[in-house]
Formats: structure tokens, sequence, C-alpha cells
């Protein structure tokens, strides 16, 4: 097997295409990190990833693949596999002779390739499809095979271009799911270019966060989340409660998401290791604990408050939930009828439903 | 058919439209049925007639090769690439639809003729274009090429660019990419432009009268018998090249139909 695992170096990087330009991009990604490019739709994302593949020419800058150089390398020697968004199947051949394609090119003996392929198919649950033609598959379907015929080459780096986009909310989760287990089992080195921040989230070890041509923040999610670094990313990502917690069963349909130490009701049908995002304005706060058919209630502490005109980000602090402050959003109005100030002690209320795991 | 005549301003197209198609058919039809089968088969068994007819498939099957070899290489790049002068390169290949096909026997004449340097060029290997075989080719091959580049650069055109570049990923050369994968996309148009100039080049007479007349293609066979003879004696050597060719283009037709209807 091949070396699944290689490193990226990305120095100066300046490209110009007609409608694209990239600027001084500079981006290290580890060897087996799964690396995500987070960016407003439009930004040229798509360009960086071509043009790591090698796919266009680049104005300036060197791309380094294991400390190797190739930035001079056509991309068929640079062992960097590429899923696109629309998938971009081989609408001649079967869904077997997709993900042969790459293997008979290295004119491999036609039963290790089968092997291979079964294999390969086999991982991604798409082996009952084998001799179906790409326009007859769903969009998950299709994006596995995509999947397949860039994996079964083993390459050194795997770049994927808003490769859930596409697809249906229901089909996208399970893909995303996937798209973590792949990476586990695999260890393939992986750069995720996506414009949805949650998607980032659960997937990414690191984010670079892409505006304009320029890579404008690196770090690993809750550092984008917690402390965005421009107003820009600020505003991208929007002010969010995101949590990550382990889930456990509960009554009623219910499931009990436990996180730093307080326990949230929440309602999924996702299992393990996941991330909750609620959104401010979701979150009632009050001086009394309330009477409501909200299934969650924390008390906390006022620890910040952040007036944004309209409206007002309160911060509060429950005790014993480290880390997971609860941001709500409040009108200016209700702050003040309600008369909080920093260090009061309030409660928090919000409904099962409102949490959204993924 | 109900939606044929849905309106009234749809039956007055029906009428307009069907005026048109009878001033194709009937024509061909009457000549179709003028000629007795045995008259044909005697027709058929006139060497004269067979040799021309034979001449004019080969010379524009081998017109049709040339112009696949070097014409699919162009019109891919035709599709791919923006380069300065485009537009003059594709006007150029368009010209040959738009200039009087005698003007072009002209010109071709003028270049490849025996004084000419071309022509002695030529002659050096023993190829001689005027009232030759090598001519007949280069006059079809001049007159047709149009449609054979055309149709296999929309059938390029129609190919993702993306999806050569996902090959590149896997492994492809560009050679690799373009065999394997640009150019069984484009299968279907640059076939569907192959049989077009094919049968663009058996029809051609203008060109040709003038730069060959003899040997004779089955165009100029029926035009000389038609001037020295008269039309009883022309008709059924047209009938024939009619229905030949009908049959031909019927045939290719339905092959190219239906292979590629099973390849998709």
């Amino acid at each position: 097997m091949e070396n699944r695992k290689g490193s990226v170096q990305v120095r100066g990087l300046w490209v110009d295409l007609a409608e694209f330009h990239l600027r001084e991009i500079n981006l290290d990604v580890a060897a087996g990190e799964y690396f995500v490019i987070l960016g407003p739709t439009g930004g040229g994302k798509t360009v960086l990833l071509e043009a790591i593949a090698g796919l266009h020419q680049l104005r300036k800058g060197r791309i380094l693949l294991d400390g190797e150089d190739v930035t001079g390398l056509p991309p068929e020697q640079r062992g960097i596999g590429f899923v696109y968004q629309d998938y971009m199947l081989f609408p001649h051949l079967s869904v077997a002779g997709n993900i042969a394609f790459g293997l008979e090119l290295r004119r491999m003996d036609r039963q290790v390739i089968e092997e291979r392929v079964t294999e390969m198919s086999q991982l991604l649950g798409i082996g009952h499809l084998m001799h179906r033609r790409p326009v007859t598959l769903s969009g998950g379907e299709q994006q596995r095979v995509a999947l397949a015929r860039a994996l079964v080459v083993e390459p050194r780096l795997l770049l994927l271009d808003e490769p859930l986009s596409a697809l249906d909310p229901g089909m996208r989760e399970g893909l995303q799911r996937e798209l973590g287990r792949l990476h586990r089992e695999l260890g393939t080195t992986t750069i995720h270019v996506t414009h949805d921040f949650e998607e980032a989230v659960a997937l990414g070890d690191r984010i670079a966060v892409v505006h304009e041509g320029r890579v404008v923040q690196v770090g690993s999610p809750e550092e984008i989340f917690r402390k965005p670094g421009s107003e820009f990313v600020a505003r991208f990502v929007g002010v969010r409660n995101i949590f990550r917690g382990e889930l456990h069963p509960g009554e009623d349909g219910y499931q009990t998401l436990s996180l730093n130490g307080i326990q949230i009701a929440v309602v999924t049908e996702l299992s393990g290791r996941v991330h909750a995002s609620i959104r401010p304005e979701d979150i009632v706060l009050s001086q009394e604990p309330l009477r409501s058919s909200a299934r969650n209630s924390f008390r906390g502490r006022i620890v910040d408050i952040a007036d944004r005109g309209v409206v007002v980000y309160v911060t509060v602090r429950v005790p014993g939930a480290l880390r997971s402050d609860f941001i709500c959003m409040i009108t200016r109005r209700s702050l003040e009828e309600m008369g909080l100030r920093e260090g009061l002690e309030v409660y928090t209320a919000f409904k099962a439903s409102t949490v959204h795991v993924f | 058919m109900r939606a044929l005549f849905a309106n009234k301003m749809r039956a007055s197209f029906v009428v307009l439209g069907s005026l048109l198609i009878l001033f194709i058919a009937w024509p061909l039809l009457r000549t179709v049925t003028a000629s007795s089968p045995v008259l044909l088969w005697q027709t058929l068994l006139d060497e004269e007639v067979r040799d021309s007819i034979g001449l004019t498939f080969t010379a524009s099957l081998v017109a049709t090769v040339i112009a696949f070899v070097c014409g699919v290489p162009l019109a891919y790049l035709l599709a791919r690439a923006d380069f300065p002068g485009k537009w003059l390169v594709e006007g150029i290949i368009d010209v040959p639809i738009v200039v009087p096909h005698s003007a072009v026997g002209i010109a071709l004449l003028m270049t490849l003729g025996r004084r000419t340097l071309l022509g002695q060029a030529f002659g050096l290997f023993g190829i001689k274009f005027v009232s030759a075989a090598p001519g007949i080719v280069a006059a079809m091959l001049f007159v047709s090429l149009s449609f054979l580049v055309n149709a296999a650069r929309e059938g390029f055109e129609a190919v993702d660019p993306r999806l050569e570049r996902v090959a590149r990923t896997l492994g492809a050369s560009p050679w690799q990419s373009f065999w394997r994968v640009s150019f069984p996309l484009a299968w279907r148009s640059i076939l569907s432009g192959i049989i077009l100039m094919w049968a663009r080049g058996l029809s051609e007479f203008g060109a040709i009268v003038i730069l060959a007349y003899h040997p004779m293609v089955a165009p100029v066979l029926l035009y000389e018998r038609f001037e020295s003879f008269g039309l009883n004696y022309s008709r059924p050597v047209a009938t024939l090249m009619i229905l030949i060719c009908l049959a031909t283009f019927v045939a290719l037709r339905l092959t190219a139909g239906r292979k590629t209807e099973s390849g998709e």
C-alpha cells in the first residue's frame, strides 16, 4: 500500500483566472489531518483545490507534498484524489468501470483490479450498484461512487469540493458521517471545501476560513467560532452555541446529550459523539424557573452582555458546564424590563427540538 | 398527431411545412418510380456505371478518413482552447459551405495543378490531382470537411472539462484522458459528422467537374449522359444513385442511433 497520509504545504500561492483570483495562499496540512476550507460560495475555493491538484497554472507559489515540491508535476503524477460537488462520474462507464478507471491506467492485473474495486465498493456500501450506469443513481450513490473512484488508487491526499452541497438534507447527514468514518478507517489526508459552518465543525480537525481569495483565519473549529479573527469571520460564522458531547438513550423519544457536566434533552436519530448547536434566539431567559414545555432549563450567572443595537447577546455561565457558556439573544426592551446585568443569576430554557444535533 | 392541429395557427404551419416536404419527396419519388426494375438492373450491369459508383464511394471515404485524422484534433482544440485568431480559424472552417463549388474547383486547380508548387511536389511521389482520383478526394475533402469538424466540435463542447480533470487526477495522461473520456463521450456527434460528410462527398459535382472530369464519379457520369444522350438515357443512373445514397444514409443513421443508445 502506498502512503495514504501525505502532508501538504502551500506556499505563497497566486492564481489568476478570468473569474477567480487567489492571493498569497499559505496552508499547512498535517499528514492524516482532515482539513476544512470554509468560505462563502464563489470565493475561489474550488480553484484552490484544482490548483493543489495541478489543474491550474500558478502565477506564483509552490506546493509541497510530503516535503517534495510538486509544483511542476502534472496532475497524473501527484497522487491526489479529487471529488467534485456534482460527482463527475464518467457517463459512458458502469459504476465498476468508473471505480476501476484509475487502476486500469496503472495496467494492473485484471484480478487485482477486480479485488480492489470490490473491496472499495464494500467499504462504501455500493457493492450492489456495480453494473448500473451513473445516470440511474441517486445523488448520494453517485457521490459514494466518486469517493470510491478517488480512493481506490490510494491517493496521498484527497480533495473534496463541496461534497455534500448537492445532496438533499437527509442524504447529506448520512454521507457526512460516512466521510468521517472513511477518514478514520483509511486515514487519508483530506482537504474538504465547504460553505457550511456546521459541516466544517463536524468534520474538520482544523478549519481555514477563506474570503475573497485569501486565507483569513486558520484554527480548530472551537477557535474559529469562539475567537473569530476578523469582522468577516464573526459575521460569516455567526453567533452560535456549539457544543460537543456524547449521546445516551433517554425516555419518551428523547436522547440525553452529556456535555462537560450537564445533560441536555435532544431529539435525534444519531448516536455516539456528536455536535449540537442552539440558536441564540431559541434560548429563553427568565429570573424565575419557568413552567413551560421546554425540556431543558439551567440556572446560571450572566458573565457578559453584548449590545448589538436592537438586540442584545447575553452570555450565561452554567455552573458545572465547562466551556459551555450559553449565548442568548433578547431584545433591548426585554433586557431593560428584566433589569438584567452582569453577575445576576438567571434561568435559561430551550426546547429539545431546537437543539440541532450533527 | 392532435398536437399538430391544436389550433388554426398550427394547422396553417402544417400546410406550409408540408409544401416543403412534398417539394423534396415528390421529385425523388418521381425519379425512383420512373425506371422499371429491369432497366435499373441493366444499368447496374453497365461496367462504366458500377466503376463510377465505386469510385465515388471510395473517394468520399478517403476524404472522410483524412478529415477525421486532422479534423477531430482541430475540433477538440476549438472546443477547449481559447487563442488569438480563433474566430478566423472558425471562419475558415465554414468557408467551404458558402463559396460556389465550381469556384472551389478553380481554386484547387490553381494550387494542385501540374505546374504548381504543390502539384509538382506531390508529382515526385507519383500523385497527380488533375484528372485523377486524388483530385476527386481533394475536391470532396474541401467542400465537406466543415460538416465533420463542426459536428465533432459540438460533441467535445458537450463534454464537461471537469470529467477530463478527474481523469487526470486518477492518473491519466492528456492522451489517455482524451481517448478514454473525451473521445468516447463525443463519439455520437463525431459519427453523425462522419456520415454527413461522407454523404456530402458522394454528391459533390461542381468542384470535381473542374479538377477531375475523368475518371468520372457518379454525378459527373450522370451529367455527361444527360448532355450527350438526353433525359431518358440518364434517368436510370439518377434513380440508381438516389436509391443507393438513400439506402446507405438510412442504414448508417440507424446503426449509429442504435449503437449510441445501448452505449448510454
